[in-house]
């Protein structure tokens, strides 16, 4: 009998790269304690999603401020002193005074003179006195000279400087069917126009007229993690009121029940107005209540340690069991053995992360809002950005504690240096601050937590004072600028593994 | 060239159980282990380098910046306990990882006698190196904390360990570590595998936090606070606004040793019920 000696269906020396990825995927899924460890991964992230208990007294609609005619939530209370306007017109006035009240905080309850940078006083064009309306205004400000807005997102810069008796300012508003342009101008003789805006769905009539309003006072100082606040009133004083059409009686309405601060409303002397108010009329911030639907994911550390133990052990269990040596000897080319390892890894990985997420943030919102919790409203695409930003920050973490494990060949070794590159920031930037808020935004740009950045639904404007802070759930990098930082920090470390590898003895 | 038969030191006969002998053995694989040493001086580096930064980044503008010198200039803790834990989890998951608790469990049938002798050993080199870290992170903060504004017009007083709740806080810091040393000791013992045991230990200490947070449920946020072992062990460095710590600093430091007396006792009782 002629034994024919088993031949590899591969010829020497030549193998592919899809040979080693289905030989590193064989050692994978062999291992019964790493499947189990990735199934685990998947069902903390999504299991954490239901245990945060989170209750709230509202349902859903009970809950939801006014939403703008973008369908964002918006602050709208402001001091209102208004007339109607059918068909086309112009309103022109000159605001002589911005004053205002803060509270005085540290030296206990009352308020001091003072006034907040975002304080409003102005005229505006708007589509009824219902809060969430459409509208446009001209206004003065406490430390951002004349603006533009519109709609509540949009903001155009007009005339800098403050407001004063010798330094008055001229606003205009002109509307002409569904368009309105705002004018400015320091001598009520030359005018130079800010922005034209388009109004969609502006009714025949719309309610004209002056306004004051001033948000929230907000004390942060510098090299400290905390901030402190209150309500803060405006008053603005405006004269050579100027309407193009005959006009009637002024009304006064506390549009949107105002914001807190005492006494709004308005007094008129002859032809001057004095208009006291408070609130806003800006996008909603954090700080008005409600969650985000990164709060569905607080699984994602559990699961991202889970998954790092596992890809530091697809590494160094080679190093213990010196199986490194027969898997160098089958693909001498070092780089590619571990180019086909961070695949692995790195596929299983995210998916594990995608099955978790997604099932944490679709059934996570459903738990959130039947307990009455006010959810920060998020599209579709900025969930599917979420929960794929999720998984890939998990299988990053999976690939850097692999790299690790090359470098330093211990498992423990890379899983405890894995876990405090990535955790360990977040832990003392975001979940409890420890750190003053430069340092802070600081480390949030350049640690591998920056990736957590994807997770963020929240949009920072400038045009309203917040603190924008990570624990607030604003980080100081855009969604995929925070997973590039990740990505970066992936490759230093596949880089480094691909040099110690070759260089070293196996 | 003839060599000399390796003679032991003890005559034949002695009973190599012993516990003294047993605390001897520990004490020789500890010391002659490579990476004791370094991970012992990783403890110290990390503990007080993160503490600097800490102390050195935090400014007070006010009498009522609301800042706690104590957690402040101790803050290295953070990061100093991780290291602690990789040491532990390596003092019994190394002899695991090379097959070496073969040999320590034949010449050490006694399973808990050997597991109390490397608890005796881990508590005695991580209380040198503790407090070493907890003495340069005081020194860091005497230094750099009157410069960023805590200063007597702020009503802050110069670091001292004279002080009775700053000596409390750094007394507390350094059994603080220890006791984190100890839990890692336990929960290897019970796992085996140092990867994994590792991982364990800083899900621990590192998630409850990250959940204490996600609930919004403000009793439930307390209840958790006080079972975290890292919260509310780190309560032992509160000196001020006590009144809002979520719990007492000795009852805090008590439920990380309740921790770490579980893990030990659960380690204890799988090495003698398991085959090693």
């Amino acid at each position: 009998m002629i034994i024919t000696p088993y031949q590899s269906r591969f010829r020497e020396g030549s193998y592919r790269f899809t040979d080693l990825l289905h030989a590193e995927w064989t050692k994978f899924r062999t291992v019964r304690g790493w499947i189990i460890g990735v199934v685990v991964g998947a069902l903390v992230v999504a299991a954490f999603a239901f245990v945060t208990g989170q209750q709230g007294s509202c349902n859903v609609s009970a809950c939801t401020g006014p939403l703008g005619p973008g369908g964002e939530q918006v602050s709208d209370s402001f001091y209102f002193v208004h007339q109607p306007l059918t068909g086309n017109g112009s309103i022109t006035a000159r605001v002589t005074s911005l004053t205002g009240q803060v509270p005085t905080l540290t030296q206990g309850p009352g308020m001091r003179p003072g006034l907040v940078p975002w304080a409003k006083a102005g005229i505006i064009i708007k589509a009824s006195t219902t809060p969430g309306s459409a509208y446009a205004a001209m206004m003065v400000t406490g430390s951002h000279g004349v603006r533009m807005q519109d709609d509540f997102t949009q903001d155009v810069a007009g005339l800098p400087g403050a407001v004063s008796a010798t330094t008055p300012r001229w606003l205009r508003l002109t509307r002409s069917g569904d368009t309105v342009t705002g004018y400015d101008s320091a001598d009520g003789t030359h005018w130079t126009r800010v922005d034209t805006v388009t109004l969609a769905g502006l009714p025949s009539t719309a309610q004209v007229g002056l306004f004051a309003t001033s948000p929230g006072f907000l004390q942060t100082s510098l090299g400290e993690a905390s901030a402190s606040g209150g309500p803060s009133t405006a008053t603005g004083v405006f004269d050579k009121i100027d309407l193009t059409w005959s006009g009637g009686s002024w009304a006064g309405t506390d549009v949107g029940g105002g914001g807190g601060g005492p006494t709004p409303g308005f007094t008129q002397t002859a032809s001057t107005f004095s208009i006291t108010g408070s609130g806003d009329i800006a996008p909603s911030v954090s700080s008005s209540g409600g969650v985000t639907i990164a709060e569905t994911l607080v699984g994602t550390f559990a699961g991202l340690i889970v998954l790092v133990v596992v890809g530091a052990m697809f590494m160094t269990a080679e190093y213990r069991r010196r199986l490194i040596a027969t898997t160098l000897i089958a693909a001498p080319r070092r780089g590619h053995v571990l180019a086909a390892k961070a695949v692995v890894t790195g596929v299983v990985s995210f998916v594990a992360g995608l099955v978790g997420a997604g099932l944490a943030v679709l059934l996570g919102q459903r738990v959130l809002r039947d307990d009455g919790v006010y959810l920060f409203p998020a599209d579709a695409l900025t969930q599917v950005r979420v929960i794929v930003g999720t998984a890939a920050v998990l299988a990053l973490s999976a690939v850097i504690a692999l790299a690790i494990g090359v470098i330093l060949r211990r498992g423990v070794g890379a899983v405890a240096a894995a876990v405090v590159v990535i955790v360990l920031p977040y832990l003392l930037t975001v979940t409890a601050p420890i750190l003053p808020i430069g340092l802070n935004d600081w480390l949030l740009r350049v640690t591998p937590t920056s990736a957590f950045a994807v997770q963020q639904t929240l949009i920072q404007y400038p045009q309203v004072d917040n603190t924008y802070s990570a624990s607030y759930g604003y980080y100081p990098l855009s969604p995929w600028a925070g997973l590039a930082v990740l990505c970066a920090w992936t490759a230093l470390a596949l880089g480094l593994a691909a040099y110690l590898l070759r260089r070293r003895d196996a | 060239m003839r060599h000399a038969p390796l003679e032991t030191q003890l005559p034949l006969g002695t009973r190599y159980t012993e516990t003294g002998h047993t605390l001897h053995a520990e004490w020789t694989k500890a010391r002659t282990a490579g990476g004791t040493f370094w991970l012992l001086l990783g403890v110290i580096v990390a503990t007080v380098a993160l503490g600097a930064v800490v102390s050195a980044a935090t400014k007070c503008s006010s009498a009522t910046c609301g800042q706690d010198p104590a957690k402040v200039s101790l803050a290295g803790l953070y990061l100093g306990q991780a290291v602690v834990a990789v040491t532990a989890v390596l003092a019994i998951g190394g002899e695991y990882g090379t097959g070496m608790i073969l040999v320590t469990l034949t010449a050490v049938p006694r399973r808990s006698t050997m597991l109390a002798a490397k608890a005796a050993i881990l508590t005695g080199s991580l209380l040198v190196a503790a407090t070493i870290a907890v003495l340069g992170s005081v020194l860091a903060g005497r230094l750099l904390l009157p410069g960023n504004g805590f200063t007597t017009a702020h009503g802050y007083q110069l670091l001292s360990l004279t002080d009775g709740p700053y000596l409390r806080a750094a007394v507390g810091s350094v059994l603080y570590l220890v006791l984190i040393g100890l839990l890692g000791l336990g929960i290897a013992t019970a796992i085996r595998d140092s990867a994994v045991a590792v991982g364990v230990v800083l899900g621990l200490l590192y998630l409850f936090p990250v959940l204490e947070a996600a609930v919004s449920s403000s009793s439930w946020h307390r209840h958790l606070e006080q079972i975290s072992p890292m919260t509310a062990g780190l309560a032992v460095q509160a000196t001020s606004s006590l009144a809002s710590s979520p719990i007492s600093p000795w009852a805090g430091l008590g439920v990380l040793a309740a921790w770490a007396a579980g893990a030990l006792l659960v380690g204890a009782l799988v090495l003698r019920l398991r085959d090693a």
